[in-house]
């Protein structure tokens, strides 16, 4: 379950376990190291304290001085050394009989008890309490005690005169280590408080870019997903390499569905002109035949005048049969004369009463100035029928452009229309024939700028931006190889 | 004869400018009375000084044995020691002068116990007890209770399951108020006197039995002190109540004055002691 949570939290997760680990095991060592310590320091202390004692005790006990013993041990816990941890509770002399000689605390050790009936922790120590020699000591906690006793041997000339009990309790001894304790949580308590959130915002800021990828990534099944903005993430490590593989992958993949779409659009149209060419040539050939007959008929045979009149209908129908025939069968191979300058104004001539009938407003920009080696009949055909069907377009005052001019080894022509935008559908079959975008025209006009273009290895595309359509077309400017120009 | 006077004239000018030249009456201070207060100590001392007119000498201890002996080796002029060591001196000493405490110059022997102890009624209670001494010469911390528990029909050497000394009556009330000693005979003048000073201590104490009255310790001269010494410092001590500075003194030292007292005031100690077999 947790395996599959998102990166953003598990990342941030990891990361705090492994903090409070950290952090846990930190503070753990502290404590255990200041609860040696201190017990070092009690240990010694009374170490240190006993052993000045059971030296300074001698004299007295050898000339049974109890009150100055008193005073002795008793001065270790004077009113103004304030209790603490690493300070003796009290001290015990016992005698070799083991009875209290005299303690600090006379009233709960009173003289003269024997050690064995002053509690449980005493009656432990009576009996784990050997024999002692100069210089040593022990150590003694009695199970479940709350005391701890270090003994040692009062000792003149070789003769035990008795022990010297250091005694410790232990929760004073607690009361202190968990004040360290609770420094030390507290301390920890900072740390995480400081850690976790650094952690956390830390966490989010790398995965954040990484779960967006992913998201972008799972799209890609069902549409090209968007390339990421720029500047989401713009570090050069692994996860920067990352984005910049999937932005180069996101970009061939639209290359390549762009060029599959103009593959699969161009396959169709040269499938359509080998069909409409064929269907021409079929069409032709016994259009031509009737067109001699009709042409025998009516030299060689007087007709009455409805005849004449059914003739002249046939071959009215035939003839127009021929036209469209031919405007589905560009035949550029005509001889025809290199384009020149005038060839636009005449264009422009040509065009401006349709605009005005429309009221549009048109924008002529030409920069030729040569006569370019194109045949001038086609490309006047192309711009005619361009600026016809912008036109056409249009908004009622509405506006047309053309321009034209020379980029490199091409002839550019744009022209642009507001008003009606074509939908994707449109844009799909926008060049076949028949298409029939509006109510007027045979829907040829666009077919035949698509073979003259064709024919003069040129392109042509429609495009829409910003509510405005345009129509590009690209005619090279090398000689055309079959020589018709 | 004349001219003898007029010749000591001088000298004894001299003898009066050049202060610190003269020999310092020596005055032995024992635990009969508060005797660490070492500021009062020394403005007692100063008190002297000026009214003596020559350099006045505090010598303390803490036992009266040591203070006995300093007075049997002449180091000392004066003292001012229990009533027990001043008998059992005899000739060695002369009675300077008696202290007044509330109005008498007598004091008694307080019985203390803990003050958690409630149930002691008298000394007979306390056997086999912890037992705190003063002094083994002192009278009312330790031949008073001694007499009382042989007078009782005990053996005072073994009445008690343990004894010691503290050597002074403050440390013997110490002593009991901290537990070490499961009762002790003290100073009534000192536990009174104490009451005043950290009544925190005597409070943790409590007065089982009260004796009957002494002669209270007196101020004695060695017999080696001349008349004049004598006289000038019996008359020192007894004008103290007369003038504000030694009434100061004597307020501190929680006594109404001195008085020159009589050697019958200690015939009952006297008695006491004959009794334990000594002179």
């Amino acid at each position: 379950m947790f395996f599959n949570l998102s990166l953003r939290f598990k990342l941030p997760l990891w990361g705090s376990l492994l903090i409070v680990i950290t952090a846990l095991t930190l503070s753990l060592t502290f404590m255990g190291q200041a609860y040696d310590d201190l017990k070092q320091d009690i240990l010694r202390n009374s170490e240190d304290l006993g052993l000045t004692m059971s030296r300074a005790l001698v004299p007295l006990m050898l000339h049974d001085d109890l009150w100055l013993a008193f005073e002795m041990v008793s001065l270790p816990f004077q009113e103004n050394t304030h209790a603490d941890a690493v300070h003796a509770e009290s001290l015990i002399v016992l005698d070799p009989n083991r009875q209290v000689y005299v303690s600090s605390l006379p009233e709960r050790y009173p003289v003269l008890a024997k050690l064995s009936t002053l509690g449980r922790e005493f009656a432990y120590v009576d009996k784990s309490l050997g024999t002692l020699h100069e210089g040593e000591s022990s150590v003694m906690e009695a199970p479940d005690s709350s005391r701890l006793f270090i003994a040692l041997p009062i000792i003149a000339d070789g003769v035990t005169l008795g022990t010297l009990l250091v005694v410790h309790d232990t929760s004073s001894f607690w009361f202190r280590f968990l004040h360290f304790a609770d420094r030390a949580l507290w301390i920890t308590l900072i740390v995480l408080g400081v850690l976790l959130p650094i952690n956390w915002y830390w966490g989010q800021r790398m995965t954040q870019p990484l779960s967006l990828l992913a998201r972008q990534m799972e799209t890609i099944h069902d549409h090209l997903p968007e390339a990421l903005e720029p500047g989401i993430y713009v570090y050069g490590d692994e996860l920067g390499k990352l984005y910049k593989a999937f932005a180069e992958m996101v970009a061939q993949l639209k290359g390549k569905a762009l060029l599959e779409k103009q593959m699969i659009q161009s396959e169709r149209m040269a499938a359509v002109g080998r069909f409409t060419a064929s269907i021409a040539h079929e069409i032709n050939n016994p259009l031509g035949g009737m067109f001699n007959a009709i042409s025998t008929l009516k030299r060689h045979i007087p007709l009455d005048p409805i005849a004449q009149m059914t003739v002249s209908h046939l071959e009215r129908g035939l003839q127009q049969i021929r036209e469209t025939v031919a405007a589905l069968l560009v035949e550029a191979k005509l001889k025809s004369r290199h384009l020149a300058p005038q060839d636009f104004e005449d264009v422009h001539l040509l065009v401006t009463h349709e605009a005005h009938k429309k009221r549009v407003e048109l924008a002529w920009s030409v920069a030729i100035e040569d006569s370019l080696p194109l045949p001038s009949t086609l490309v006047r055909q192309i711009l005619i029928n361009l600026l016809l069907n912008a036109i056409q377009a249009a908004a009622d005052g509405g506006r047309v452009s053309l321009r034209a001019a020379i980029d490199k080894d091409n002839l550019l022509i744009r022209v642009e229309n507001d008003g009606k935008m074509l939908t994707p559908e449109q844009m799909g079959t926008l060049f076949e024939p028949f298409s029939r975008f509006s109510e007027q025209g045979n829907g040829l006009g666009l077919w035949v700028i698509y073979q003259i273009v064709q024919q003069l290895k040129g392109s042509v595309k429609a495009g829409v931006d910003a509510g405005i359509t345009h129509f590009l077309v690209v005619l090279p400017l090398t000689e055309q190889e079959d020589g018709n120009v | 004869m004349h001219r003898r006077t007029f010749l000591a004239l001088p000298l004894l000018l001299v003898a009066g400018m050049s202060l610190g030249a003269e020999r310092p009456l020596r005055v032995g201070m024992t635990p009969a009375f508060l005797h660490d207060q070492l500021g009062l100590l020394a403005a007692w001392r100063d008190y002297l000084q000026q009214t003596l007119k020559r350099p006045v000498e505090f010598v303390q201890r803490d036992r009266y044995r040591e203070t006995m002996d300093l007075l049997q080796q002449d180091k000392l002029d004066f003292a001012w020691v229990c009533d027990y060591p001043y008998v059992s001196m005899g000739r060695q000493v002369r009675l300077l002068a008696v202290p007044v405490n509330q109005g008498e110059p007598v004091y008694r022997s307080f019985l203390i116990v803990p003050a958690k102890d409630t149930h002691t009624r008298s000394i007979a209670d306390l056997k086999g007890a912890v037992f705190a001494y003063a002094d083994p010469l002192s009278n009312t911390g330790y031949l008073a209770p001694r007499f009382e528990i042989k007078e009782a029909g005990y053996d005072p050497a073994t009445f008690f399951r343990r004894t010691f000394f503290t050597w002074s009556h403050r440390k013997a009330i110490e002593a009991v108020a901290s537990g070490l000693a499961q009762g002790a005979a003290v100073d009534s003048y000192i536990w009174q006197s104490l009451e005043k000073v950290s009544p925190k201590l005597t409070a943790r104490t409590r007065v089982v039995k009260q004796s009957e009255a002494f002669g209270f310790p007196p101020f004695v001269a060695n017999r080696s002190v001349s008349q004049a010494d004598f006289d000038a410092m019996r008359a020192a001590l007894l004008d103290m109540s007369h003038d504000p500075a030694g009434r100061a003194l004597l307020a501190k030292l929680n006594l109404d004055g001195f008085v020159a007292g009589s050697p019958d005031l200690y015939q009952s100690v006297a008695k006491m002691v004959a009794s334990f077999g000594q002179p």
